[in-house]
C-alpha cells in the first residue's frame, strides 16, 4: 500500500468510523430489543444519546480524569489509523493496549469503589483477551510472512483457510472486547444495577460521550480484524468479508441476549483455554505444513 | 432542537413506598410498554441520569439519600414524583417517621397521581417531564450553570 491509499484509509476511518460505529450500535439495540420481544429505540438513538451527553452540565471528579479519558480516545483513534493505513499489526496491538490502560487509569483516578472494581475487572479482561489478540497477529504473520495489514489484504490466500482455529478464538474474545454478555464484567450496556456502571460510574456528560465515541471507533477496527480473515486479492473478497463481519456481529448480539454475566474466573479460564487449544494448535499445524 | 428530550435516562429511587409503584415503574420496561422506544434507559447511576423518578414518601431515613441523588445529577434534570405517596405522603402521611411528599426535600417538576400509578400514567408523566427538561436546557444557555445550581438550591 502506498502513501496515498494510506492517507485515504486514515481519512475515511476518521470520518466514517463514528458514523458506522454509531449506526452499528443503534442496529444492535434494535435487534436486541426485537430479540426480547420489544419494539426498541430508533436506529439513531446512540447519536441522540451522544449529543445529549454533550449538552449536559460537565461534572468531573478531579482534573486528571478528563485528560486520561481524552488520551483513551486519541490512542483508540491512533490504533484505528494504524490499522486502516495498512500498518503493522503488532504496533496496532501495542497502541490498543495503551489505550485500554488509559481508560483503566481514568477509572482508578476517580477513587469511587464502583469505578475501581470496574477498573480491576477491566484489567482482568485485558489479561483474558490479550494472548489471543497476539496469537491472531502471529497467525497472520505465519500465513503471509508479514505483520502488515496491507500485505494481508493483497495476499493471494484467504486467511481463514489457514487460520480457522485462530478465527474461532478471535471471535470468542471479541465478546469481551465488544463488552457483551457473558463477559461484560467491567461495564455493560444493559443491566446497570450491578456495580452501578462499573468503569464509567464516575463519568458523566462530555466525558461519557468521549468514551462512547471511542467505543464506536474501537468496534469498527475490531470488526476490521474479522475482515482481514476473509479479505485477500480476489475481487469478490471485500464483499464476502463485510458480510462475514456483519454475521459475526449478529452472532455477538445473539450471545449477548442469551447468556447471563459470568464470573471473572470463567472469563479468564475460558479465553485462555480457547487461545491455547484452537489458537495454539492452529499455529502448530501451520508450523508443520 | 435539544437532544435531552430524545434520550432521557432515568434513575429510580424508592423513598419509602409499599413497592406497588415500583412494580409499575418496572412494568414500563417490559415488552408490553417498552419505554426504550422513547430512548428512555433505566440507569442505576445518578451521574448519568436526566430524570429522577421517586416512588413513595420521604421518611427520616431517606431524606439524605434523595437529596444526595438529586445533587449528584448533572443539569438539566427533572424530578418526577410517582404515586400519591410521592406527591403528598398519601396513605402514610400520618406516620410518625414520614415527612410527606418528595417536594418537602427536592423541587418536583411533575406529579403522577394514582395508587398505584399506572404504567401509562408514569410514561405520560415522564413525557411531560421532557418538556420541562427542554425548558431547563434552554435556560441553561442563558445563564451559567453555577448560577442555575445556586438558584435550584435556594428553591429546595
Ligand atoms: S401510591 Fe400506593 S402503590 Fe404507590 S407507593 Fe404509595 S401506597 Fe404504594
Amino acid at each position: 500500500m502506498n502513501l496515498t491509499t494510506s492517507i485515504i484509509g486514515i481519512v475515511a476511518y476518521l470520518i466514517l468510523a463514528p458514523i458506522a460505529g454509531g449506526l452499528l450500535a443503534g442496529i444492535d439495540r434494535k435487534i436486541s430489543a426485537r430479540m426480547q420481544g420489544r419494539c426498541g429505540p430508533p436506529i439513531l438513538q446512540p447519536f441522540y444519546d451522544f449529543f445529549k451527553l454533550l449538552e449536559k452540565e460537565p461534572i468531573t471528579v478531579n482534573k486528571v480524569q478528563d485528560f486520561y479519558v481524552n488520551c483513551f480516545l486519541i490512542f483508540i483513534i491512533i490504533t484505528g489509523c494504524i490499522f486502516f493505513a495498512g500498518g503493522d499489526l503488532l504496533l496496532f496491538i501495542f497502541t490498543l493496549t495503551l489505550a485500554s490502560i488509559f481508560l483503566v487509569v481514568a477509572a482508578f483516578s476517580s477513587n469511587s469503589p464502583y469505578a475501581q472494581v470496574g477498573a480491576e475487572r477491566e484489567l482482568l479482561q485485558m489479561m483474558a483477551y490479550e494472548p489471543m489478540i497476539l496469537l491472531t497477529a502471529i497467525g497472520f504473520y505465519m500465513v503471509n510472512f508479514s505483520f502488515k495489514v496491507s500485505d494481508t489484504v493483497t495476499s493471494d490466500v484467504m486467511g481463514i483457510i489457514y487460520l480457522p482455529g485462530i478465527f474461532i478464538g478471535f471471535v470468542f474474545i471479541l465478546t469481551i472486547k465488544l463488552r457483551k454478555s457473558p463477559f461484560d464484567l467491567s461495564m455493560s450496556h444493559h443491566a446497570h444495577q450491578e456495580l452501578v456502571k462499573g468503569l464509567t460510574t464516575e463519568f458523566s456528560g462530555r466525558t461519557l460521550a468521549v468514551i462512547e465515541l471511542a467505543h464506536w471507533y474501537e468496534n469498527i477496527f475490531l470488526l476490521g480484524i474479522v475482515y482481514l480473515f476473509i479479505a485477500h486479492s480476489a475481487v469478490w473478497s471485500p464483499i464476502a468479508a463485510v458480510i462475514v463481519c456483519l454475521a459475526v456481529y449478529f452472532l455477538e448480539i445473539l450471545i449477548d441476549n442469551n447468556y447471563a454475566r459470568m464470573k471473572w474466573q470463567f472469563a479468564i479460564n475460558s479465553s485462555w483455554v480457547v487461545a491455547l487449544t484452537v489458537g495454539f494448535v492452529n499455529m502448530l499445524v501451520l508450523y508443520f505444513i | 432542537m435539544s437532544y435531552v428530550t430524545k434520550s432521557p435516562w432515568i434513575i429510580h429511587y424508592d423513598g419509602s413506598s409499599c413497592n406497588g409503584c415500583d412494580i409499575e415503574v418496572l412494568a414500563c420496561l417490559t415488552p408490553m410498554y417498552d419505554v426504550e422506544r422513547f430512548g428512555i434507559i433505566n440507569t442505576g447511576n445518578p451521574k448519568h441520569a436526566d430524570i429522577f423518578l421517586v416512588t413513595g414518601s420521604v421518611n427520616e431515613q431517606s431524606i439524605k439519600v434523595v437529596k444526595q441523588i438529586y445533587d449528584q445529577m448533572p443539569e438539566p434534570k427533572v424530578v418526577v414524583a410517582v404515586g400519591i405517596c410521592a406527591s403528598s405522603g398519601g396513605i402514610f402521611k400520618e406516620c410518625y417517621n414520614v415527612l410527606g411528599g418528595i417536594d418537602m426535600v427536592v423541587p418536583v417538576d411533575v406529579y403522577v397521581p394514582g395508587c398505584a400509578a399506572r404504567p401509562e400514567a408514569i410514561i405520560d408523566g415522564v413525557v411531560k417531564g421532557l418538556g420541562v427538561l427542554a425548558e431547563k436546557r434552554a435556560a441553561m444557555d442563558k445563564k451559567p450553570a453555577a448560577a442555575a445550581k445556586a438558584e435550584a438550591k435556594e428553591g429546595a
